[in-house]
């Protein structure tokens, strides 16, 4: 293969990667004293401008040269059905790219890629937000619009579009010297593909051509208006904006040149001028942009370093954080694949490069896993009607967009490669009413998507939405007030939630007896039934306590109303909440349904009672934490009862003491429930925790459900999924049991390679979940994702997910503490962060230089796991109560990876001077966009006004010297000495400030399906301490600081 | 003439390990269906087959129960043999995950795939040891016979037995060889 020739040339002509020593002085120093002196010169940030925001410009130009597409297994000889472009198509060099290097330090080798790689790596559309019309991602789908630049870029895609204007002259020489790179490259492989017609594209614009401006311009996302001879100037704000290092990289580009990396900048340009003055191969060229393989992307790669591979040392640069959001590389697949492939939010890969063996894979040192998010609401959803679906006669994959059709009758599996006929049904497209393009049916257009599942999927007649309702009535529960919040909510919602005409509703109350609702029509007001034999639980009449919503509404809402005061005088103590489980195990397992359990003590009697297990005093000091598994399988096999008969059960624990969340939570965890957690809750003295339950609750009545749902991941032969995490049943190795499932359940999926995927370009990965509707229909969603194969190290760095593997060994640590030990877990996580660093330095980096060297996709990895050593679920040394740390465990495994990060690396803003400056616009609101700061004190100033965003919980911390006019404008208080102690609420004042910042919260909080809490902290407040706890990058009495851990990472690496 | 306790012991021993090795294949057969069944029914039964947590306490029981014969016959090589089995027992039984009745395997779990190669390497491991100690318990059955009472044998019948084993022995590692 060409491959081995092209890095030999490497080899032979100088370091491929682009930070030799001698290039970056800075990194010689040692590496101490700068670093905590701060400020080193180099800060990214400075250069790594936004992308100007609004959500057209990701949307890019329309690149009509792309061509039909076949699919990579189509052999070049075959006929192929060509599939046309669809919609609007991303350019692959939006200007937002990074540009890692202020002008002051350009070490001439980041300069060195010549555009092929940025043509060939095509990560540049930040894919996600806006630019996905397949996925139909609009920006109110709840990532940030494109905000800020993606960190994860290569270098080469800011050269493609800036120096062609900026200095048209001075690049087009650069041009010149790289498509034969190309072109040499490709010739032993075939047929040249697109993206030699990509790297022209690229390149034509040239200031004052006007023919050519407009496609061009598009394509750079300028739009048409800027077309001429601009300066890199883009219609963003001006202090954000990256385009300022334009000008001066041409130069660097040019004239720079190490003398280590000159052979291979000089290698290309021989035969240079070939491509353009031949260009009707190129125009041939783009015919089959799927015909590129990823392999020859590869390539490339190896010849130049992308932005992904740009080596950091992590001791030097401290700013590693990008302005906004942290985004998933794209993987590095032709255009139009990756166009239509999966939206990451709902399937993301650790690696976006699967490599070939497995034995690749453990010298990348790397986790291989999926992430997913398979029930995310979707504003946009393409939904299938029809008789037959069609799915792969062997392995019953459905079909998708990455099956390639052989001719217009059969199609192969991108599974396992059967060749199967299109049925004659298939050759009919409703979408746009023509036959015999097959092709072009919705399945074949769009990765996510749903089908009405006809009646061979049904196993019985789908069932109706049934909810449970079992409320803690004992003197504690009581004692908290939450009857009357759960009452109320339901009052409120009783009409919103999901279901049709049959949906069912039941009651039940338990303190030492279980109390049964009789709420069958004909009634005068509802019956209370008291079944005290709790060893040998009965229904009482069986019949009549499960009713029909619409058709007892009145008696259902009198027993909402009657509720809370009836058990207002009870001294019933002790809660047998087992026996209340066994209860509503048996009056669901007809039909199946949701039960939501409020409970918020310690179960005392019956089966299922439990002990406490925590010695308080034991928290801080205790050498490893106990207790982290169940103490009894009560739990967990009356979970597994239930799954089998489609019964799920989600648990509210609104508790004040130790509850056992670890076994209790077993319950919730095996039946594909959830579990909410409100620590110290009570109506009176914590009224924050009673509005976030309120509001939880309200999202959790009125959300999506699916009930009796199986999801099964399928993926290519050799590849096969080693371990599941999350909340469900494992029925089979590729099949979960959810009896319900909900739009905010995450899952993970660790994945091993068995057999080499040696002839494979890429792999494809398909979730497929069977559920019922609330309305009573049978729904197939089906999500697949193609990723390309690789077989260098390198390349599989280049393609890491450094908050997809954070996720995955987050769910794996969780795993390992439970079976083997916290600290167990821990040491764990550092040698994951110790061995891929390591083995990136002894494998991908030819040259070794001091300091703690990162590829750049990787830089934020040790920041991370670090985060991750000092959050609830994990630390040591802190007092953190068991029932935190196991609840904070629990969402690590359970919650999508958005909101997992969140608790992981909470977001840090400074907010007491919003600017409207490159604020976002979402349906007629300005939401300010303030930078993400580094999580150390050292970032907070007494003049701020700072607030950090956990997830769960958001803090404004107000420093003491606070800007008088944040207080008055915003808080709508004379001084910090009024700022009450426990304050919830921004006031709501008619000024710019408050506007600003209420919208920014607002929008913070818009974007997940929980209500974070926001607590207004100062100085003296006793909540200053879990404030100061997410700081991370600080030293505490028991957890290394950032600098610190850098260290000792870098000890064990350079061992 | 004396039919030993020894002897009786092995002969015991002989039968009950023939039985152990059929719970092993039948293990080795549970977690393979388990691990190649693509297509469980919707309803299939949530636990692990039942007669494979069924089988574990009588292997258990088994292999102490021969283990205590052969302590009160003063075998002490072949009970030197069977003691690593009997900790690795022991050690198993104590460290499964919490559970209210007897048993080993926790359905939820079981499915990992570290779990999965773990049991199906386990009941391998096992088979091999129990087809290797078949015929030793053999060959300590003919020797402890021999030894005491029947002297009459011609002298070269024990060094054929001997070789008789050894032969047997090897056949049926090449069996095992080749199964996998």
């Amino acid at each position: 293969m060409s491959n081995t020739d092209f890095s030999s040339q490497n080899g032979a002509g100088g370091p491929p990667y682009a930070n030799g020593p001698s290039q970056n002085p800075v990194a010689l120093q040692p590496p101490g004293p700068g670093y905590m002196a701060h400020q080193t010169p180099y800060n990214p940030m400075q250069a790594k401008g936004p992308m100007p925001p609004g959500p057209g410009l990701y949307n890019s130009g329309p690149y009509q040269p792309i061509p039909p597409v076949s699919s990579n297994q189509a052999l070049p000889g075959q006929p192929m059905l060509k599939r046309p472009p669809m919609g609007p198509q991303h350019s692959m060099t939006p200007p937002q790219s990074a540009s890692p290097n202020p002008g002051s330090r350009i070490p001439p080798a980041h300069a060195t890629p010549p555009p092929v790689s940025a043509n060939n790596y095509q990560h540049a559309p930040a894919w996600q937000y806006g630019g996905t019309p397949p996925m139909g991602a609009p920006p109110s789908m709840g990532a940030p619009p494109p905000m800020a630049m993606p960190p994860l870029r290569p270098v080469g895609n800011h050269m493609t579009s800036s120096p062609s204007l900026a200095t048209p002259q001075a690049s087009s020489a650069e041009y010149r010297a790289t498509p034969p790179v190309f072109h040499n490259a490709m010739q032993p492989l075939g047929p040249p593909t697109s993206l030699q017609g990509y790297t022209q594209q690229g390149h034509m614009p040239t200031p004052g051509n006007g023919a050519q401006v407009p496609n061009s311009f598009d394509h750079l996302e300028m739009g048409p208006k800027m077309a001429g001879p601009l300066p890199p100037q883009q219609p963003g704000p001006p202090t954000r904006h990256m385009g300022l290092s334009y000008p001066s990289l041409p130069p660097g580009y040019q004239n720079t040149s190490a003398p280590p990396n000159a052979a291979t900048m000089q290698h290309p340009v021989q035969p240079s001028t070939q491509p353009y003055s031949h260009p009707p191969p190129y125009q041939q060229l783009s015919a089959g942009p799927a015909q590129l393989s990823p392999s020859l992307s590869g390539l490339s790669l190896q010849s130049q370093t992308p932005e992904a591979l740009r080596v950091v040392n992590l001791l030097q640069e401290r700013n590693l954080l990008p302005l906004g959001p942290v985004t998933p590389p794209t993987p590095c697949l032709p255009q139009d694949l990756q166009k239509i492939n999966c939206h990451p939010e709902v399937f993301r890969s650790t690696l976006t490069s699967i490599p070939q063996t497995q034995s690749l894979l453990n010298k990348a040192k790397l986790p291989l896993g999926l992430l997913l998010h398979p029930f995310k609401d979707l504003s946009q959803l393409p939904v299938v009607t029809s008789s037959t679906i069609v799915r792969c006669r062997s392995c019953r994959t459905y079909i998708n967009p990455f099956v390639t059709f052989l001719d217009q009758r059969r199609w192969k599996c991108n599974l396992c490669y059967r060749v199967n006929d299109v049925p004659e049904e298939f050759m009919y497209n409703p979408v746009s009413r023509s036959y015999g393009e097959p092709h072009k049916r919705p399945e074949v257009q769009n990765a996510t998507l749903e089908f009405i599942a006809p009646s061979e999927y049904m196993l019985r007649p789908p069932q109706p939405a049934v909810y449970l309702i079992v409320l803690d009535v004992s003197h504690n529960a009581v004692e908290t007030g939450y009857l009357d919040v759960v009452c109320q909510s339901l009052l409120e919602n009783i009409n919103a939630l999901p279901g049709d005409s049959r949906t069912k509703i039941g009651f039940i109350t338990f303190d030492s007896t279980i109390h049964f609702y009789n709420l069958q029509e004909g009634l005068s007001q509802p019956q209370m039934l008291i079944v005290s034999d709790i060893e040998d639980i009965f229904l009482p009449t069986p019949d009549s306590l499960l009713v029909n919503l619409n058709e007892c509404k009145e008696l259902v809402q009198d027993l909402l109303r009657s509720l809370p005061q009836m058990f207002g005088k009870t001294m019933e103590t002790q809660c047998a909440l087992g026996p209340a489980l066994q209860a509503a195990f048996k009056l669901l397992s007809a039909t199946g349904g949701r039960v939501s359990v409020f409970q918020t003590q310690l179960p005392s009697l019956g089966v299922g009672a439990l002990k406490s297990r925590e010695d308080p005093n034991q928290r801080a000091s205790a050498k490893d934490i106990q207790h982290l598994s169940p103490a009894t399988d009560f739990y967990k096999k009356l979970a597994l009862d239930c799954s089998g008969q489609q019964v799920a059960v989600d648990l509210f624990l609104l508790s004040s003491q130790y509850c056992d969340l670890a076994s209790l939570g077993c319950i919730s965890r095996y039946s594909a429930g959830s579990v909410y957690y409100y620590p110290s809750y009570h109506q009176q003295h914590n009224p924050a925790g009673v509005e976030c339950f309120q509001k939880d609750l309200k999202r959790y009545l009125t959300r999506k459900i699916g009930f009796e749902a199986v999801m099964r991941i399928r993926c290519s032969k050799g590849l096969s999924i080693h371990t599941f995490h999350g909340n469900f049943f494992v029925r089979s190795t590729d099949l979960l049991s959810l009896p319900n499932v909900n739009p905010d359940a995450g899952f993970a999926v660790q994945m091993s390679i068995e057999e080499n995927l040696v002839d494979m370009q890429s792999v494809s990965f398909q979730a497929a979940l069977l559920y019922t509707s609330s309305k009573g229909e049978r729904r197939i969603r089906v999500h697949t994702m193609c990723l390309p194969v690789v077989n260098s190290l390198s390349d599989i760095f280049a393609g890491a997910d450094v908050q997809a593997i954070t996720c995955l060994l987050a769910s794996m640590a969780v795993d390992r503490s439970v079976t083997a030990s916290l600290s167990d877990a821990r040491d764990a996580m550092t040698n994951a962060s110790i061995d891929s660093l390591t083995s990136f330095r002894t494998s991908v980096l030819t040259i070794q230089q001091p300091g703690l060297l990162a590829p750049a996709c990787l830089r934020l990895f040790p920041l991370y796991i670090l985060a991750l050593l000092k959050q609830k679920a994990f630390r040591t040394g802190t007092s953190t109560r068991l029932d935190d740390r196991v609840f904070a465990m629990c969402q690590l495994k359970y919650q999508p990876l958005a909101y997992v990060m969140l608790m992981i690396h909470p977001a840090l803003y400074r907010v007491d001077d919003l600017t409207d400056e490159g604020a976002l616009n979402v349906s007629e609101r300005t939401i300010p966009q303030p930078r993400v700061q580094q999580l150390s004190v050292e970032k907070l100033s007494r003049d701020g006004a700072f607030l950090m965003d956990a997830g769960s919980v958001i803090y404004l911390w107000i420093g003491r010297n606070c800007n008088p006019n944040f207080l008055t404008q915003v808080l709508g208080l004379p001084n910090y000495a009024a700022v009450p102690l426990n304050m919830n609420m921004l006031p709501e004042l008619d000024t710019a400030e408050s506007q600003r910042t209420r919208a920014f919260v607002g929008w913070l909080r818009e974007q997940r399906p929980f209500f974070p809490i926001l607590h207004v902290i100062r100085d003296e407040s006793p909540l200053k301490a879990s404030f100061l706890q997410n700081m991370i990058e600080d030293r505490t009495e028991s957890a290394l600081s950032y600098y610190e851990f850098l260290l000792h990472i870098q000890q064990q690496v350079s061992k | 003439m004396a039919f030993t306790f020894a002897a009786f012991c092995y002969m015991l021993a002989l039968l009950l390990t023939a039985a152990l090795i059929f719970f092993a294949i039948w293990h080795i057969i549970a977690f393979d269906e388990l691990k190649t069944d693509y297509k469980n029914p919707i309803d299939q039964c949530n636990t692990l087959n039942p007669t494979v947590e069924k089988l574990v306490l009588p292997e258990y029981l088994i292999h102490v129960f021969f283990c205590v014969m052969f302590l009160c016959a003063a075998e002490w090589l072949t009970l030197g043999l069977n003691m690593p089995l009997l900790a690795y027992h022991v050690w198993r039984y104590t460290s499964r995950p919490v559970m209210s009745g007897p048993g080993l395997y926790d359905p939820t779990t079981i499915m990992n795939a570290d779990v999965l190669a773990y049991c199906q390497k386990e009941g391998w491991c096992k088979l091999a040891f129990y087809l290797l100690s078949f015929f030793y318990y053999l060959y300590g059955y003919v020797i402890s016979t021999i030894s005491t009472g029947m002297l009459s044998l011609p002298p070269l019948l024990l060094p054929s037995i001997r070789v008789c084993y050894l032969y047997l022995l090897s056949f049926c590692l090449y069996g095992y060889e080749s199964n996998n």
